[in-house]
């Protein structure tokens, strides 16, 4: 520890910038990802790193980290050349990075995953020097516990105790708060600030404009691929930022219906049990979901969320419990004639589960469509009535692709879920359940799908909004519950809770578990 | 009951030993292939050429210790085929431990033709003054061969590598979660090299130990789907050494029980007595591994995926 004080303390003191990117450029076949990039990230600073999806920022930081290697351009870290050829030599330089989708093992324990990435420890005394880092920065950590077994939120706390254990003058993160709920994102803030005050300079990639408006003194703002702006975000409004980021204004949803009386999905005393390692069980589930109504799910992923929505499915078999689609119950009903029924789900993960990746959209309209649309009269595939649908989804959502032939898996995040939800909208379901609508989709693509859902909406359906993104769920819903460890709380409606209320009510929850 | 009288205890257990030998060695050597995240089902031919290596080897040169390195080095070769195969040009890991265990076959019958009805140099045994001698235990623990000390030794070895050293936890994360390993900065394609390496080489020492050993003689197919048992072991055992060898035990108690009830004639059928090995190991696996949460745990999450570096 003594070391990482010393360091810590010179640092502080040192002028000029700390990291200096001259004109790095890199291209992928068919993409310029970083285009004559060129910034610098001061000493003690926490520096944000703006953009949509696709804008080049994870390319540039896997540059810096050494996972990259640029096409062109040069960088000097502390005042000295600094070309990383591999992970290893970034660290030994003082880089240490946060990965978006965490770089964790699940089946090892936190002991074992913090030494994965500590190029001189042993196994022998791991566990005390984490412990001593943990406590010194007040983040709790069990060290013999299997990853698999934690939530989102010491998840994290696990990469930023890898990371300062490296003693690192530049933390990189990337996307670090999509996950977390509002309380751990206050304590994130307050380590990360406590860090640039002992001298660690931070990289704060995000596109939660609020929390950079909060966080950082600086930003650099890309679009595909090239610096287009620069400020300092606590002088700037959310608007102008995102007009930054995007290049154009954002819509926002349209406006809320009021709740109506008719209820169409009744869920009573669901209950389901998952053997799968790192599985949640549900417990005691209830809810109604009126016609016209949008219900939020929030909740921080890896709660049960894939379980409840694979019950509702019809995908998972369920202990106990009924769940009624007017009035009738379906629970033991197949996929299908749930479908056929009306009960549409568009599931989290689009590749693989949603869309099969390397079929066209033409056939994947078909998986999901068949039933519902008529697609296969007779058992007969009617290409041209597939076709047309298809056709119709990529018109009627603003899908940007090559046309139907195109693979599922050729489309970007936010096309392909504008394709999906599109899908389900179009076959005027009774009920639709999303799950993740907005994960990893750039900001106007999110907008687009967060109105064609409210649209759906007004027309009568009913739809249940899984979702960790706390601000989309008070942009969109009615009424909003908290699934917590298999556990549903009571839902509140959105117009009178706040974030507060429904951040305590998944904190509370999560400590009543663990 | 004089039937199973004839059969002396002592000799059983020994033999129990030499004929586990074979398929806790490929089984182990599997085990830190399929730990690696590579699922190889090319057992059964990286046995058959360490067979035919090793006996041509150690007949040519009349050293058995010679054999024994030739065994070593043609299972890694082999070894490295599919390693090739699989990690740089990304073929599909089924197929290719499907063919390569056909190629092995094929490949061990061409060399092995000359040698067919040969003797084999005899492989030394362990003598200890006094110890050796000791009624029953002399016999059992300390009258062995080398081969079967090592294969011992290297269960506890891989045991200790895996779950107590940095290396074989980098390996276990390769097998876990290539993509995250290789964001750390860990060499995911070499790592899966060296430990296929590995694991066709511990295949050939078991197939070697089959030739010179076992058998002794060369006969084409001599491993008579060993390979496939030792498969099915890593799978039972939970991918854990310590299990591998009670399952080899086991698989080799229950084989030499029933050649030594088959000679002492009694009255069950051949061919139920034959089967007996397979049914017993695989329903005593299947019962210590019934915890199905625990099994799908410990199996690596990257199993038979292939890796490429997408960006």
């Amino acid at each position: 520890m003594s070391k990482a004080d010393t360091h810590r303390t010179d640092a502080g003191r040192q002028f000029g910038p700390l990291l200096c990117l001259q004109e790095l450029s890199k291209a992928y076949p068919g993409v310029q990802a970083c285009d004559q990039i060129s910034m610098s990230i001061d000493h003690s600073a926490i520096h944000a790193l703006l953009g949509e999806n696709g804008a080049g920022k994870s390319t540039l930081v896997k540059m810096i980290y050494g996972l990259v290697r640029p096409d062109s351009g040069s960088m000097s870290f502390n005042g000295s050349a600094f070309a990383p050829a591999q992970p290893r030599t970034a660290r030994a330089a003082g880089v240490a990075m946060v990965f978006q989708h965490f770089s964790l093992f699940e089946a090892l324990t936190v002991s074992e995953n913090i030494l994965l990435s500590l190029d001189d420890a042993q196994m022998a005394g791991i566990a005390e020097r984490i412990r001593g880092v943990a406590e010194s920065y007040h983040l709790l950590l069990e060290p013999g516990r299997m990853v698999g077994d934690l939530s989102a939120g010491e998840r994290q706390r696990v990469e930023i105790v890898r990371c300062l254990m490296q003693n690192p003058k530049l933390l990189i993160m990337d996307e670090p708060t999509s996950v977390l709920t509002p309380q751990e994102v206050d304590s994130l803030f307050g380590t990360l600030r406590r860090l640039a005050g002992e001298g660690t300079s931070i990289l704060y990639i995000s596109h939660k404009l609020e929390e950079i408006r909060e966080l950082c003194a600086d930003a650099t703002i890309l679009r595909q691929g090239k610096v287009v702006d620069s400020c300092d975000p606590r002088e700037c409004s959310a608007e102008q930022l995102a007009e930054m980021m995007v290049g154009t204004s954002i819509g926002r949803a349209g406006s809320k219906q009021k709740m109506r009386d008719r209820i169409l999905l009744r869920v009573a005393g669901l209950s389901l049990e998952n053997s799968a390692p790192f599985g949640v069980n549900l417990s005691d589930i209830n809810f109604d979901l009126h016609a016209g109504e949008i219900l939020g799910i929030a909740g921080i992923a890896g709660n049960g969320q894939d379980e409840l929505q694979g019950a509702l499915s019809g995908e998972l078999p369920v202990s106990s419990g009924q769940c009624q689609l007017h009035g009738e119950d379906v629970i033991t009903h197949s996929s299908s004639r749930r479908r056929k029924l009306g009960l549409l789900t568009a599931p989290e993960q689009r590749l693989g589960h949603a869309a099969s990746p390397d079929m066209s959209l033409t056939e994947n309209t078909l998986l999901s469509g068949t039933l519902r649309m008529k697609l296969a009269p007779r058992g007969i595939v009617d290409w041209k009535h597939t076709r047309r649908f298809a056709t119709d989804i990529i018109e009627g959502f603003d899908v940007r692709t090559s046309g139907t032939q195109a693979a599922a898996r050729s489309l970007s995040g936010g096309n392909l879920q504008k394709f999906l939800i599109g899908r389900e909208i179009l076959q005027k379901p009774e009920v639709l359940v999303v799950n993740q609508p907005t994960w990893g989709v750039d900001a106007n693509a999110a907008a687009a799908v967060r109105r064609a859902l409210i649209q759906l909406a007004d027309a009568g359906s009913g739809i249940l909004v899984i979702s960790q993104d706390l601000d989309e769920l008070l942009e969109i819903s009615d009424r909003i519950a908290v699934l917590s460890a298999g556990r549903l709380s009571r839902s509140l409606p959105t117009s009178e809770t706040s974030r507060t209320e429904i951040g305590l009510l998944m904190a509370e929850s999560q400590d009543a578990t663990s | 009951m004089n039937e199973l009288g004839s059969i002396s205890p002592e000799l059983l257990v020994a033999s129990v030993m030499v004929a586990s030998t074979p398929i806790l060695l490929a089984g182990l050597g599997e085990l830190v292939v399929e730990k690696a995240g590579v699922l190889n089902l090319g057992v059964e031919g990286l046995m058959i050429i360490g067979a035919v290596c090793g006996f041509a080897m150690s007949v040519i040169t009349g050293s058995v210790l010679a054999g024994v390195l030739a065994a070593l080095v043609g299972g890694a070769l082999l070894g490295l085929v599919f390693a090739v195969l699989t990690q740089y040009l990304l073929s599909n890991q089924v197929a290719t431990g499907l063919a390569t265990t056909l190629f092995g076959l094929g490949l061990a019958s061409l060399i092995g033709k000359p040698f067919i009805g040969v003797r084999p140099p005899e492989m030394p045994r362990l003598r200890v003054e006094f110890l050796s001698d000791l009624p029953f235990i002399g016999h059992v623990l300390f009258s062995h061969d080398p081969v079967l000390y090592l294969s011992l030794g290297m269960t506890l070895l891989i045991w200790y590598f895996l779950r107590h050293t940095k290396k074989g936890l980098i390996l276990r994360a390769v097998g876990e979660n290539h993509d995250a390993a290789h964001s750390i900065g860990y060499k995911v394609r070499q790592t899966r090299i060296l430990a296929i390496m590995f694991g066709g080489a511990m295949a050939g020492l078991g197939g070697c130990y089959l030739s010179l050993v076992r058998v002794p003689q060369w006969t084409e197919g001599m491993t008579a789907g060993a390979g496939w048992i030792a498969l099915a072991l890593v799978v039972f055992s939970s991918w854990r050494p310590l299990r591998v060898l009670l399952g080899a035990w086991l698989f080799g108690g229950v084989t030499v029980l029933q050649l030594n009830l088959q000679a002492a004639g009694v009255g069950i059928g051949v061919a139920y007595l034959s089967v007996a090995p397979y049914v017993v190991t695989i329903i005593v696996l299947v019962l210590i591994s019934a915890n199905r949460s625990q099994r799908l745990l410990n199996a690596p999450a990257c199993l038979g995926r292939s890796y490429y570096i997408s960006s």
